[in-house]
C-alpha cells in the first residue's frame, strides 16, 4: 500500500487509517463529527497527497485540455483554476477534475485518486494528432487542503503570497513556510479555503507549520471521513458515487461547466442533443423523515415501485439528518417530492430537498 | 478499563447479570472502533432472542453494526435515552450506553463468554 510523505506526521496526531484505493490514508484522528465542525466553525488541515496530478505540456497543449474537457480551458491563466471533467463521447464521467494552467503550455489535471490510471490511459489514448507531452506526477506531489473560515488567517503569516488577493479558484506559486509550492483557492468542503500542492522532498515543514500556527484558531488534522460529510453537505460531486460512466454531465446538474460554444470536445454532440431533447433523470438531494441513516447503494421507491438506489448518503453532522443525492426521473424531481428508502427491510419516508444542503454564510 | 464483574463477547459486547436479568451494551474497545455513534435501532421489548442472535444495529457517521445477542431470554427492558443521545454509546458505554436488559433463560450459556481479564487478553490479541 502506498504511503503519503505526511505518514509519520499522521501517525504522531493519533490517525486511524483505511485503505483508500492503494493509499493508506487517514479516516479520523479525533472523531468525523469533531473533526466535520472544527471545519465548519475553525478551520481544518487534509493530506489528499492520493489526488492525482497529471501534466500535460507542448505547443498544443491547451488544444488537447479543451478536446478533453468540457469547460473552457482558455479562460485559464497562470492565477486561475476551473473545475472540469474528463467526458466521454456520450457527455458522461471519465472523472471530475480541476485544471490548472502552470506555464504557457503546461496544464495540470488534478483528478481522483481512484481514478489516476484509467484517466491516464485515457488522456493517453486521445493524445494521437496533438503535439503534446503526457507526464503521470502523481506520486511526487503532496497535496494538502486548509478549509475552513480561519483558514486565510492562518496561512498569510506562512507565505509572502497576498491572500486576500486571491479570488476563489484563484491560483499563486510562491512558498509556504519557506517551501515551494503552489496555492489555490479551492476546496471539497464547502467552506472558504486554499489547497496547496507541492514537490518538495520535505512537505512535512509546511503540514507542521499549518498545524502550528492553527492551535491558537481551533485548526485540528481532518481524516478522509470528515472530507466525505464535509462535501456531502455542500453537494460537491463524489466520483464512484453520485457520477460516474453512466450519468451525464447534464443528469449530474452540472451544466454549468459546459461550455458549447468553445468548440469540439469530447462528449459535445450527445451533450448538445440530450440538452435539446431534456434529460429523463437528474441528481437530487433528500432527507430522511423518518429514522435511521440512508448509505450508498440502499433501494429508493416511489409508490411502492423501486426508481433507484442511494448514490451518497451519510449522517450530515452539521444538520444532524440522514442526507444523501440520487437519481430520480425528471417528473419526480420537484421539491418535497416524497420518496420513501428501504433500510434493511423497512420503508423510511424521505422527501427530496433543495441542494447544496449546507451553505456558508458570507461575511459582508 | 473494563469491570470485573461483566461477561463479554468476542463481538465485543458485555454482560451485566443482576439477579435473573442480564444487563447489555457494546465494550469501549467496540465504541473506539466504530466512531461516532449516530443512530441506534433498539431491540423491542417483549422480543424473544436466540443466543447470538441480532437483536439491534448500531450506526456510526461511517459504519454499520449489529447488535448481538450476547444471551438468550426476552427483551424486558430498552434504554430509549439512546434514541435522543445516541452519542452515550460513545461517551459511557459500559454504563449510560446500555442497549437493552435480558431476562436470562439459562444461566449455564454465560459460561460461554469471557471475563475482563480473558476479554483484555482478548483484545491484546487483536492488536498484536
Amino acid at each position: 500500500m502506498k504511503k503519503t510523505r505526511l505518514y509519520i506526521p499522521h501517525e504522531k496526531a493519533g490517525a486511524k487509517f483505511v485503505e483508500f484505493f492503494g493509499w493508506e490514508m487517514p479516516i479520523e484522528y479525533s472523531g468525523i463529527i469533531q473533526e466535520h465542525m472544527a471545519v465548519r466553525q475553525h478551520a481544518g488541515l487534509f493530506d489528499v497527497s492520493h489526488m492525482g496530478e497529471i501534466v500535460i505540456s507542448g505547443n498544443q497543449a491547451l488544444d488537447f485540455v479543451q478536446f478533453l474537457t468540457p469547460n473552457n480551458a482558455a479562460r485559464l491563466d497562470k492565477n486561475k483554476a476551473q473545475y472540469s471533467a474528463l467526458t466521454t463521447p456520450q457527455g458522461t464521467f471519465v472523472d471530475d477534475l480541476l485544471v490548472y494552467c502552470l506555464d504557457e503550455n503546461v496544464y495540470l489535471l488534478v483528478v481522483n485518486a481512484a481514478n489516476t490510471e484509467k484517466d491516464f490511459q485515457w488522456v493517453l489514448s486521445h493524445k494521437q494528432g496533438f503535439d503534446v507531452e503526457l507526464q503521470n506526477q502523481s506520486d511526487n506531489y503532496t497535496q494538502m487542503a486548509l478549509q475552513g473560515p480561519e483558514a486565510p488567517k492562518i496561512l498569510q503569516p506562512l507565505t509572502e503570497i497576498e491572500l486576500k488577493d486571491m479570488t476563489s479558484f484563484g491560483v499563486e506559486k510562491g512558498t509556504v513556510s519557506g517551501v515551494e509550492a503552489i496555492v489555490s483557492r479551492t476546496g471539497y468542503t464547502g467552506e472558504d479555503g486554499f489547497e496547496i500542492y507541492t514537490l518538495s522532498p520535505n512537505p512535512e515543514r509546511i503540514w507542521e507549520a499549518i498545524l502550528e500556527e492553527g492551535r491558537a484558531y481551533g485548526l485540528l488534522p481532518i481524516g478522509l471521513g470528515a472530507r466525505d460529510t464535509l462535501r456531502l453537505e455542500a453537494t460537491l460531486m463524489l466520483y464512484g458515487n453520485d457520477i460516474d460512466e453512466s450519468t451525464t454531465v447534464l443528469e449530474a446538474g452540472l451544466q454549468w461547466l459546459i461550455k458549447f460554444k468553445k468548440g469540439d470536445f469530447l462528449g459535445r454532440e450527445a451533450l448538445l442533443k440530450q440538452k435539446e431533447d431534456g434529460i429523463q433523470k437528474k441528481i437530487v438531494g433528500f432527507e430522511l423523515i423518518g429514522r435511521g441513516i440512508a448509505r450508498p447503494h440502499y433501494p429508493i421507491f416511489l409508490d411502492d415501485k423501486k426508481v433507484a438506489e442511494v448514490r451518497s448518503g451519510s449522517f450530515s453532522p452539521f444538520l444532524q439528518k440522514s442526507i444523501g443525492l440520487t437519481y430520480l426521473p425528471i417528473e419526480f424531481t420537484e421539491i418535497g417530492t416524497e420518496i420513501s428508502i428501504e433500510i434493511r427491510g423497512k420503508q423510511v419516508e424521505a422527501q427530496v430537498v433543495p441542494t447544496p444542503f449546507y451553505k456558508k454564510v458570507v461575511e459582508q | 478499563m473494563y469491570p470485573d464483574n461483566f461477561y463479554y463477547t468476542k463481538d465485543h459486547e458485555w454482560v451485566k447479570i443482576d439477579g435473573d436479568k442480564a444487563r447489555v451494551g457494546i465494550t469501549e474497545f467496540a465504541q473506539k472502533q466504530l466512531g461516532d455513534v449516530v443512530y441506534v435501532e433498539l431491540p423491542q421489548s417483549g422480543a424473544q432472542l436466540e443466543f447470538h442472535q441480532s437483536m439491534g444495529v448500531i450506526e456510526s457517521v461511517k459504519a454499520v453494526s449489529d447488535i448481538f445477542s450476547p444471551i438468550s431470554g426476552e427483551v424486558i427492558e430498552i434504554n430509549e435515552e439512546l434514541n435522543d443521545s445516541p452519542e452515550l454509546v460513545n461517551e459511557d458505554p459500559h454504563d449510560k450506553g446500555w442497549i437493552a436488559e435480558i431476562k436470562v433463560k439459562d444461566k449455564t450459556e454465560l459460561e460461554k463468554l469471557m471475563s475482563a481479564s480473558e476479554y483484555e487478553k482478548f483484545l491484546e490479541g487483536l492488536e498484536e
